[in-house]
Parts: structure tokens; sequence; C-alpha cells
């Protein structure tokens, strides 16, 4: 079994409201899967279906090859987009209380609090109430408290909310480094930059439906616009880039350089080949940048979601 | 340890560690008994003060008649008018002037006494006076009549009617106040059990939505563990409060009307000296008497049993309604509307209890209500104490059981759906909706 979590066609209404229609994703086994949508996509919903929140109406859930059932709570650590703490109870009570409820003992809770406070170098904080902690800080008590029963699943709907640029990478490679360690990774969020980083696969849900699903890099792959960014020292300008414009689809191109280079786009068609267009540009003068165009998962999902 | 005691744990914890919770669980007590021991004080006080009625006797029949009390002093005028009689008790600052004027006929007489004085007279006074002069113009008029008054004494039979019922238990009048006194506390410990701790139920779930850790909770367990060990867990603590109520509250009474000579459970206030004089010599011995055997009467075994199962059923009944209710808001201020159709019920059923139930307790409107899920566990205990069948209680406590998992099916329901919801409150028509989903 390759694949830890196996969505099948599955759809949920809230009355007249259709929130999910017959979505299905496929999650590998240690992959870091990127759950992208518009808000009020159903996001949400397929998550809380999958956290057994949310009962669907129909379709299947697997995981790690069973159907989900309430045991499968303590294989699975979520982290809510709309998460807080109980603001007047003490940060330790507070996480021993949620890690027992998700099935550890308590010495066994007691010790793993232990290890990731000093991991996070939050170890004083044991005694403290919630609401004497800036949000940054509640949020590493979330993540710890998420973590702390070593699911296979993580679920983090987006955890860097509320962090700083640096405890946002602290946590980013306790993600990876959890990964590492075996765990898979569901990550919903709208910063498709962390996306673009961290994510092996991605699903996009819009209007309730999955539009689009698969590895990154295919996806890329499918997205590629054929587009090469070109710059070329020559003394006739001019002269290049009508010649160009002629055989090609061109447009200008802007970029940094450090001579006064001609800044081109050009699209080639299905059956022109980059290194043909390479050679026909060397022998017209000096080529000072050569670089394929590829589609950002910010363009890919700006053009999904418009066409849909 | 399994996820419903862990929460019950919790919420246990929580509540009784909260400061205004030992605040209130500490100081309740102490302003009550402050409270009560002024008011005894100043009733006391008031008590004390001695009052001096100026009586002007014209018609020489009361000569003798009225004896000075503890707090009564009378002053008898004589060879006066009535007007100087008036300026005299002005003078001597006197509560009142009782005028008896002179006529033939004692009838007549006894119809044109009068009462003069500053200010309106207290019902207490005017009453013992009533009682006083009545007793005695009746008696002189019966020697009148040539009647031998000994003889009238001699032949008065007291007659108590004894009680029983088929099944050969026997009852008093006095019994019937204790068991009324017993059904409505019971009933009205009741209704303020609910009301305290029901809110304390409906805010706690609130917190949970507003401090947005619900959603991780319900990660980890059902909705309706969550609920269900929100309702135990106040309630452990709400009975906490209540034992620590009734025990520090009982040493606090012994300790202040030890220290401070007030004697807080026998004081004895205007108006039981009014029911003295009006059971006309009939010892309050008697009574204390009677309460006893009125205390054994009372079916103690049926009315314990019956208090612990009602009052449980009922206040689950009612607390799941308002965690319900704590789930489909965002803030307290948007419950009033979802409060009201269970504050009605309520209040309704103390009302058809305190009223129905002691003018016929087995009549049929307190019986139909008896039944009623939401009106049973007050109208059911208020009655239980006058005798009710077995089947009745046991039919009662069984819909009351049955509309209680109704009720938690439904609030689990709302509570489901309601504790993910945020920022718009919502109508009847979209709870009922939350049900169906």
């Amino acid at each position: 079994m390759n694949n830890l979590l196996e969505v099948e066609e599955v759809s949920k209404n809230f009355g007249d409201f259709i929130a999910l229609n017959k979505v299905s994703i496929t999650v590998p086994k240690g992959s870091i899967f990127g759950l992208l949508g518009p808000n009020g996509a159903g996001k949400t919903t397929l998550i809380r279906v999958i956290n057994q929140i949310t009962m669907p109406d129909q379709g299947k859930v697997h995981l790690d090859g069973e159907l989900l059932k309430p045991a499968h709570i303590k294989d699975i650590g979520y982290l809510p987009e709309e998460r807080g703490l109980y603001k007047s109870m003490k940060v330790g009570e507070q996480a021993l209380y949620l890690a027992q409820l998700k099935g550890l003992s308590k010495a066994e809770a007691i010790t793993r609090l232990k290890y990731w406070f000093e991991r996070l170098g939050i170890g004083d904080w044991w005694n403290k109430k919630i609401q004497e902690l800036s949000k940054g800080m509640a949020q590493k008590i979330q993540f710890i408290v998420t973590v702390l029963h070593q699911p296979k699943l993580l679920i983090f709907d987006e955890p860097f909310s509320g962090f700083d640029p640096i405890n946002a990478n602290l946590i980013k490679d306790e993600i990876l480094r959890l990964r590492e360690e075996g765990a898979t990774v569901i990550f919903s969020t709208h910063r498709m930059e962390s996306v673009e980083e961290l994510c092996d696969d991605i699903a996009l849900i819009h209007k309730s439906n999955k539009i689009l699903e698969g590895k990154l890099i295919n996806v890329k792959r499918n997205y590629k616009i054929n587009t090469y960014e070109v710059g070329i020292r020559t003394e006739h300008k001019k002269k290049l880039e009508q010649e160009l414009a002629n055989k090609f689809d061109i447009s200008t191109a802007n970029f940094k350089t450090l001579e006064d280079e001609l800044k081109l786009n050009i699209k080639l068609s299905e059956t022109d080949k980059p290194n043909d267009l390479l050679s026909y540009l060397t022998s017209k003068g000096e080529v000072s940048h050569f670089v394929e165009l590829i589609p950002s998962v910010n363009d890919i999902f700006i053009q999904t979601v418009r066409n849909n | 340890m399994n996820h419903l005691s862990l929460i019950i744990k919790r919420e246990y914890l929580t509540k009784v560690k909260n400061k205004s919770f030992i605040v209130m669980t500490i100081l309740s007590p102490i302003i009550m008994i402050v409270l009560i021991a002024v008011v005894a004080y100043l009733s006391q006080l008031n008590n004390d003060k001695v009052r001096v009625i100026s009586v002007l006797d014209e018609s020489g029949f009361v000569q003798g008649v009225f004896k000075n009390s503890e707090k009564t002093t009378y002053h008898m005028l004589e060879n006066m008018s009535l007007e100087e009689a008036k300026t005299v008790s002005k003078e001597t600052a006197s509560y009142g002037l009782l005028h008896i004027d002179k006529f033939d006929a004692i009838e007549t007489v006894g119809n044109h006494i009068k009462f003069y004085s500053e200010e309106s007279p207290s019902l207490t006074l005017m009453s013992n006076l009533e009682g006083q002069l009545e007793k005695t113009f009746t008696n002189i008029k019966l020697q009148q009549q040539g009647i031998d008054l000994d003889l009238i004494n001699a032949s008065k039979i007291r007659i108590d009617i004894a009680q029983e019922s088929f099944k050969g238990e026997k009852t008093s009048k006095i019994d019937s106040f204790a068991k009324l006194g017993f059904g409505i506390a019971a009933g009205y410990l009741l209704f303020m059990f609910i009301i305290i701790y029901g809110n304390m139920i409906m805010r706690s779930v609130i917190e949970e939505k507003t401090s947005r850790i619900i959603e991780i909770i319900i990660s980890s367990v059902k909705p309706v563990q969550l609920m269900l060990g929100k309702i135990i867990g106040t309630s452990l603590a709400g009975i906490t409060q209540f034992v620590i109520w009734m025990i520090f509250g009982g040493l606090l009474m012994t300790v202040v009307s030890l220290v401070m000579g007030v004697d807080l459970f026998d004081s004895t206030t205007p108006q039981q000296e009014l029911m003295q004089l009006a059971s006309d010599g009939s010892s309050m011995d008697f009574y204390f008497e009677s309460f006893k055997t009125a205390m054994q009467n009372l079916p103690l075994i049926n009315l314990i049993m019956a208090f612990i199962l009602f009052f449980i059923g009922g206040y689950l009944l009612y607390s799941s309604l308002y965690a319900a209710i704590g789930a489909a808001v965002d803030n307290e201020t948007d419950t009033q509307q979802f409060l009201l159709p269970i504050i009605v019920p309520l209040i309704l059923a103390v009302y058809i209890g305190i009223f129905t139930v002691i003018e016929d307790p087995h009549g049929t409107v307190s019986t139909v209500f008896s039944f009623i899920p939401l009106t049973s566990p007050v109208v059911m205990l208020m009655r239980i104490p006058f005798g009710v069948p077995v089947w009745q209680q046991l039919v009662s406590l069984l819909i009351l059981i049955g509309s209680f998992m109704f009720a938690v099916w439904i609030a689990a329901k709302i509570y489901r759906v309601g504790i993910l919801m945020y920022g718009k409150k919502p109508s009847y028509k979209e709870l009922i909706k939350w049900i169906k989903y």
C-alpha cells in the first residue's frame, strides 16, 4: 500500500448547499500534500470528513488501507485553522489533557511534552496560563499538541499564521523532520510560496469540486507554456527583434542584466525545439540569458480557478 | 482512561478551581446568614419597643380585662371626656387611644368601640385587641343571659379528627403542611439548581467556542461525549457547591446564633404570636408533637428515591437543552431568545406546583403536569409527599427518561453542527435544519 489516505467520491450537503461534490484525493505515504482552493471551496469540510468530525453523505475514506473508523483518531493529528486553547488553564495541564484525549497515558504524555517543550525552547511555560502568552506562543503549544501522539497523518490548516519568520521557519523545519521520520502531511494554505517550497503533491478544490490533482512537478509540466526568457547582446537590437517577431510569438521581458541587452519572452510552438532557438540566437549575438519559464503554483492556481 | 471520564474530570476541576466559584461558594452562605441575622435582629429590635395604649372605658365592661404584657402596656384613663383623653394620650406619647363608649345594650357598646392613633395602627395589635374584646364581651353577654361560664368551659370538647388512609397510614392537617413544605422545598431546589448550573454549562460551551479550542477537542472525541462530559462535570461541581453551602451554612447558623444570642431558628415573630393567639389556648407543645409525627408519617424512602431520580432526570433534561443553546450561539447576549422557551415551562412548573398542588394534589391539572416531561420533575416532586401511586411515579419517570434521551439526541445534533458555526445567530428554522443534517 503506497497511499496513506484515499478519499473516494466523497459528497457532503448542508441542506441545499453542496459542500463537497464527489471529491476524491489520494495522498501517497510519506508525502507532503498541498490541499489548495479559494475561500469557501470545501477544503475545511474535506478535512473535517477525514477527521471524522463531519460524516460524509456519500463516498468512502480509507486510511492506511482500512476504512476510516473511530480508532483512527489517534492516527491523525489535526491543527485546525480556527484554533485556540482554554484561556484560564495552565499550559502544561492543558497540553496533558489534550494529549490524553488522543489516547496517550499520563506518564507517556508528560515525557513527550517535556521533550517537545525543550525542543521548541518553551520549557519554562509549563505553569503559565494561555492568556499570558502571545498568539505565536500559543501556536507553538497547539503545534506540539498536534504532533505529540506521533500520528501517521498530520493535517495542518494554515500552520504558519501568527508566526514571525523565525518561528515559521522553525515550524517548517519540524514539519520536514516529521516527514523524514515517516509521517504523511496534508497541508492546507493560501501561501503559495510555502506550497512551492514544501509540497510533493497538490490538489485544487474549487466550488466543491476537485479540479486538479497530481505530483506538483507533473502539474507544472502540464501547465508548461513553452516560453523562454532570453537576453542577447547584439549591435542590431531592432533588426533582431523584428526577425524574431516574424518567426515566434514574442513579448518584452523584464529581468536584471549587466549590459543593455535585448530582453524577450519567446513562446515556441509545439514543433519548435529549444535547442534550435538557442543555436539560432547564438548565431545572432552573445546569449547572456536563456531560461525556461516554469509556471508558479500561484499562476496555476489563478489560471485554473479562472477557467472553471 | 477513557475520554468521558477525562472530560468530566477536567470540567469538574476547572469549575472547582475557578476563583469566582470559590468566592461564591464561601461568600454565599456568609451573606445569607448575615442577612438572616440582620433581619432577625431588626425584627427583635422592633418587637422590644413597649407600646403604651391608653384605654378610656366609659361602659365599665372591660375593667381588669387588659393585662400588661412584655410588649404592650395598658394605661387606664378615668373620669374624663373623649377630648381630654385624646389630649392626655397624645401628651403621654401613647401608641393610641382605645375608646369604649357607654350604651345600655352590650351589643351597641361592642359596635361602637373606636381606636384613635397618630398613624394607622399595626395589624397585629388590632387583631390582638379585637380578640380580647370579643372574648370579654361574649362572656359578659353569656352571663347576662344567665349562662354559667364555668359550665361552658367545662363542657368544651376538643375535636381533632384523626385521618387515616385506607392503607392504614395515619395523617393529620399538620401532615399536610409538612408535606407541602417538603414538596415546595424539593421543587424549588430543583428549579434553582437547573437555572444556576444550566447557565454554567451554557457558558462553558460558549467559552469553548469563543476560545476556538472546540475543533481541536472534537477531532479527538465525539461531540456527544464532550457534551455529556460537560453536563456531568458541571453537575458534580454544582453538587459540591451545594453540599458545602449546606454544611457551611448550617455551621455558621449555629455559631452566629450562639455568639449573638439571637435565636435564628425560633425567633418569635409577630405573626407567630398571632397564630398562638388564634389557636386559643391549645399549647405550642401540641403542635410540635404533631409535627414530629407528621415527619414520621412522610413516605421518607419514597421521597428520597423520587427526589434523587426526578432531580437527576429533570436536571439532565434541562441541561442538555442549555448545552444545545450554548452551541448554537457565539456569545451570551444571543442566548436570551432561546432561553425563553426553557424558562417558561420551568416557571410554569413551579407555579402549577405551588398553586394546584396545595388545592388538590391529585387533581387533573397537577396530575397531567406531573407527566409532561418539562414540568414533571418539579410538579411530581411536589406531589409525592401526598402519596402518589408507584405506577404513576414510574410512568412519569419513564417519560422523563425517554424525553431526556430525545433531548440529548436533539441537543447533540445541534451541538455537533453549532460548535463549528461562527459569526451569526441562527434562527429556529436553521436549528431545525441542523437537526436534519
